[in-house]
C-alpha cells in the first residue's frame, strides 16, 4: 500500500519536476512560459508517435524533445525577437498544441482503431538499494527519466546560483536593459533558456507517454504544465524547493488514487484541486513579487 | 497590445485580423494535405455544418452565445492590461451558482426566476474573478497565475458538486438536479434553441462598448492598460481598478455560464465548458478588444465550433481542428501587431508610393 503510494507519488512528481526546472531557467531569464503545457503535450504525442512508428525508444525521446523545442522556438521568435505579450502567446501555444496533437492523433489512429501502445521504458534497479523494504522499488527501481529529473536538480542549482552563466541569466531576468548595456546578450540568453526548457518539457512529455501511460489520450498532460508553473512559485524559484514542491504536489495527486480505492468520505476532487489551491494560498501569503525575477513577463525590446 | 483599440488611427488595424484568419486557414490546409485529408472537402463540411441549413444556423448562434459573454470578459480585462486567463473558471462558477440556485425556484414567477439564476451566475463569476483582482492589487500577485489556478479549482469544485451535494437523486450519472421550470429561459422557436439570452449578449456588447469608450471608469481602465505609470501618476487608483475590472470581467463570464444552464442544459454536468474561456482570447483579439466587433467574432468562432461537428461526421477529422485555427490566429495576429511588422509594412508602402509617383525605386527601397 505505502510502496504503491510512493511509486505513484514519484510517477506524478517526475514530469512536473522536469517541466518546472525548465520553467525556472526561463523565468530566471525574465520570461513566463504559459505555453509549457502545450510543449509538454506536443512532446508526449510526438514522442510516442516516433517510438511507435520507428520502434525505438531513443528516437521517441529525441522526437519528444524536438517537438517541445519547436514549440518553444515559436514562442522565442514571438516573445524574444518580436516582444509580443508573453501570456497571450503562451496561451495560444497551449490551445494550438491541444488542437494539433488531437488532429494528428485522430488521423493516425482514429480510423484504424489500432491500439496506440508502446512497451514501457525499462525500470533500472539501483543494485541493493532497490531491495530495501517499502522504499526500494518506488525510489530505486524507476525509469531513467526519474533519476534524470532528480539528478538535474543540483545541476540547475549550480548553473543558476554558482556560475557566471547563471549570473548573466538572472541579469537578463532582473534588468534586461542593464544586462544588454553590459553586452550580455539578453536575446541570446532568453533563447537559450527557452531551448533548454524545451528539452526538459519534451522529456516531461516523453515520461508521460513512454514511461507512465504507454499510450496517448487527448490532452494527456491534463494541466501538469500549469502545475509546473505553480511548483516554480511554491518552490520560490529555488531548484531544491522545486523538487520538494513537485513531490508534495505529486503526493497530493497520488493520494487521489489511494482514496478512490479506499472509498473514504473525503472527495477525491479535493486532492486534485490541492496543488492549485495551495499555490493560491502561497501567493496570497507571500505575494508574487518577493523572490520572482523583477522583469518577469515584461516584454523587452532592445530598440526601445 | 496597446495599439489594439486604436482602430481609428491605424487603417490596417481591422485588416490584420482578416489577414491572420486567411494565413491560419492556409496553414491548416497544408496540415490537412500532409495528413492526407482534402482541405476543400473539410472546409466545405465546416461551412455546411455552420450555415448549411436552419438547424446548422441556429446551432451556430447557440454556440456563439457563450463566446460573446467570455469574449466581452476578455475584452474588459485585456483593455486594462489585466491578463485574465481565467474566464473558463469564472464561467464554470457562474454555471455552478446558477445550477445550485435554480432547483430552489419552483413556484416563483418565471421572469423573476430567470433573473435570479442569471444574477447568481454573474455574482459567482464576479467573486471568482474579483479574488484574482484583489490578489493582484493587494498581494502583488500576477493575475495570470492566479486565474489559471482558479480555473482548475473551479473544475474540481464543479466535479465535486455533480458527484456530491448537487447530484440528482438517482445518482446514476454525474449530473445535478434540474433547475425549476420557473428558472428556465424562454425559447423563441422550439425545438431550436434560439432564445432571448442572445439578445442579452448583444445588449451587453453595446453596454460594454459604451462603458469602455464613453465612461470615466472605462477611460481609467484603458488608461491603465495603455500606460500604467502615467495613469497612476494622474491619479487613477490602479489597485481599485484591478479589483473591479477583474470582478466585472468575471461577472460577464459567469453570466455566460448561467445562461448556458438557464437556456440550454438546465442542469450541471461534469464538463460545462469545452474551453470557451480560452477560445474567448481568440474571439477578443480578432475583435481588437472592441465590444462591437466581438459579436461578429464570436459568431465566426461559434460557426467553427458548430461546423466542426459536421466535419467530424462526414470527413472524420477531429473537431479539435478548430483549436488549431484559434491558436494560429492568435499567434499570427500577435506577430502582425508588432512594430517590426509595421516597419516592414511601411517600407513596402513607401516603396509602392514611390513607384506609383514615378520616383526612383532606390529611394523607396532604402526605407
Amino acid at each position: 500500500m505505502l510502496d504503491a503510494f510512493l511509486n505513484s507519488t514519484v510517477s506524478m512528481a517526475t514530469p512536473i519536476l522536469l517541466a518546472a526546472l525548465g520553467e525556472l531557467l526561463v523565468e530566471r531569464a525574465g520570461i513566463i512560459n504559459i505555453g509549457i503545457e502545450g510543449a509538454m503535450l506536443a512532446g508526449a504525442f510526438f514522442g510516442l508517435a516516433a517510438a511507435y512508428f520507428m520502434g525505438s525508444l531513443a528516437l521517441g525521446i529525441l522526437a519528444a524533445m524536438g517537438a517541445a523545442v519547436a514549440m518553444n522556438a515559436i514562442l522565442a521568435v514571438l516573445v524574444v525577437n518580436l516582444a509580443v505579450n508573453q501570456v497571450v502567446a503562451g496561451t495560444a501555444l497551449d490551445i494550438l498544441a491541444v488542437g494539433l496533437t488531437g488532429v494528428f492523433y485522430r488521423q493516425m489512429f482514429g480510423i484504424t482503431g489500432k491500439a496506440f501502445m508502446v512497451r514501457s521504458m525499462p525500470r533500472l534497479a539501483l543494485g541493493p538499494l532497490a531491495r530495501l523494504p517499502i522504499v526500494g522499488k518506488p525510489l530505486f527501481e524507476q525509469s531513467a527519466l526519474v533519476y534524470l529529473a532528480f539528478a538535474i536538480v543540483p545541476v540547475v542549482a549550480w548553473v543558476v546560483g554558482r556560475t557566471r552563466y547563471g549570473l548573466r541569466l538572472r541579469a537578463a531576468g532582473e534588468n534586461p536593459a542593464a544586462a544588454d548595456a553590459l553586452g550580455l546578450g539578453v536575446y541570446a540568453l532568453r533563447w537559450q533558456a527557452l531551448l533548454a526548457s524545451g528539452v526538459l518539457s519534451g522529456l516531461a512529455g516523453a515520461f508521460l507517454t513512454l514511461a507512465y501511460a504507454n499510450t496517448f489520450v487527448e490532452n494527456i498532460t491534463a494541466g501538469r504544465g500549469f502545475v509546473a508553473l505553480a511548483v516554480v512559485i511554491v518552490g520560490r524559484w529555488n531548484p531544491w524547493g522545486l523538487a520538494l514542491a513537485s513531490l508534495l504536489f505529486g503526493a497530493a495527486m497520488a493520494l487521489q488514487f489511494g482514496l478512490q480505492a479506499l472509498g473514504t468520505a473525503l472527495p477525491y476532487q479535493l486532492f486534485l484541486a490541492l496543488p492549485y489551491a495551495l499555490t493560491l494560498v502561497v501567493l496570497a501569503g507571500f505575494g508574487g513579487g518577493v523572490d520572482a525575477p523583477s522583469a518577469l513577463g515584461e516584454p523587452y525590446s532592445r530598440s526601445s | 497590445m496597446n495599439a489594439r483599440t486604436e482602430s481609428a488611427r491605424d487603417p490596417f488595424a481591422l485588416l490584420r485580423p482578416l489577414a491572420a484568419l486567411a494565413a491560419a486557414v492556409a496553414l491548416i490546409a497544408l496540415v490537412l494535405l500532409a495528413l492526407g485529408a482534402s482541405p476543400a472537402r473539410v472546409f466545405a463540411a465546416l461551412w455546411e455544418g455552420a450555415f448549411g441549413n436552419w438547424f446548422a444556423l441556429t446551432d451556430t448562434l447557440v454556440k456563439s452565445t457563450p463566446l460573446v459573454f467570455t469574449g466581452l470578459a476578455i475584452a474588459v480585462a485585456f483593455s486594462g492590461s489585466l491578463w485574465n486567463i481565467g474566464a473558463d473558471g469564472q464561467l464554470i462558477i457562474g454555471a455552478l451558482a446558477a445550477g445550485a440556485v435554480g432547483p430552489m425556484l419552483g413556484g416563483w414567477p418565471r421572469p423573476l426566476g430567470i433573473a435570479i439564476v442569471l444574477v447568481s451566475g454573474a455574482i459567482g463569476g464576479a467573486l471568482w474573478g474579483g479574488v484574482c483582482g484583489w490578489l493582484r492589487a493587494r498581494r502583488a500577485t500576477s493575475e495570470v497565475i492566479s486565474t489559471i489556478m482558479m480555473n482548475f479549482v473551479a473544475m474540481q469544485l464543479l466535479s465535486w458538486a455533480v458527484h456530491g451535494p448537487l447530484m440528482e437523486p438517482s445518482g446514476a450519472y454525474p449530473k445535478s438536479v434540474a433547475i425549476a421550470p420557473a428558472a428556465r429561459m424562454y425559447m423563441f422557436a422550439p425545438p431550436s434553441q434560439l432564445n432571448p439570452a442572445m439578445l442579452l449578449a448583444l445588449g451587453l456588447a453595446l453596454g460594454c462598448y459604451f462603458f469602455l469608450f464613453r465612461s470615466t471608469a472605462g477611460f481609467e481602465l484603458r488608461a491603465l492598460g495603455r500606460n500604467r505609470r502615467a495613469a497612476t501618476f494622474f491619479g487613477v487608483p490602479a489597485g481599485a481598478v484591478a479589483i473591479w475590472a477583474m470582478a466585472l470581467s468575471g461577472a460577464l463570464a459567469g453570466l455566460g455560464g448561467a445562461v448556458q444552464v438557464c437556456a440550454i442544459t438546465h442542469r450541471l454536468y461534469e464538463k460545462m465548458s469545452p474551453g470557451w474561456g480560452y477560445e474567448a482570447i481568440a474571439v477578443a483579439l480578432v475583435a481588437r478588444l472592441d465590444p462591437r466587433w466581438i459579436v461578429a467574432s464570436a459568431i465566426f468562432f461559434g460557426a467553427l465550433d458548430s461546423g466542426s461537428q459536421a466535419m467530424q461526421r462526414t470527413e472524420g477529422v477531429s473537431p479539435v481542428l478548430v483549436q488549431v485555427i484559434q491558436g494560429l490566429v492568435i499567434l499570427i495576429l500577435l506577430a502582425l501587431d508588432t512594430p517590426a511588422f509595421s516597419r516592414l509594412r511601411e517600407s513596402f508602402g513607401r516603396a509602392a508610393e514611390a513607384s506609383a509617383s514615378g520616383e526612383s525605386a532606390a529611394e523607396g527601397g532604402d526605407a
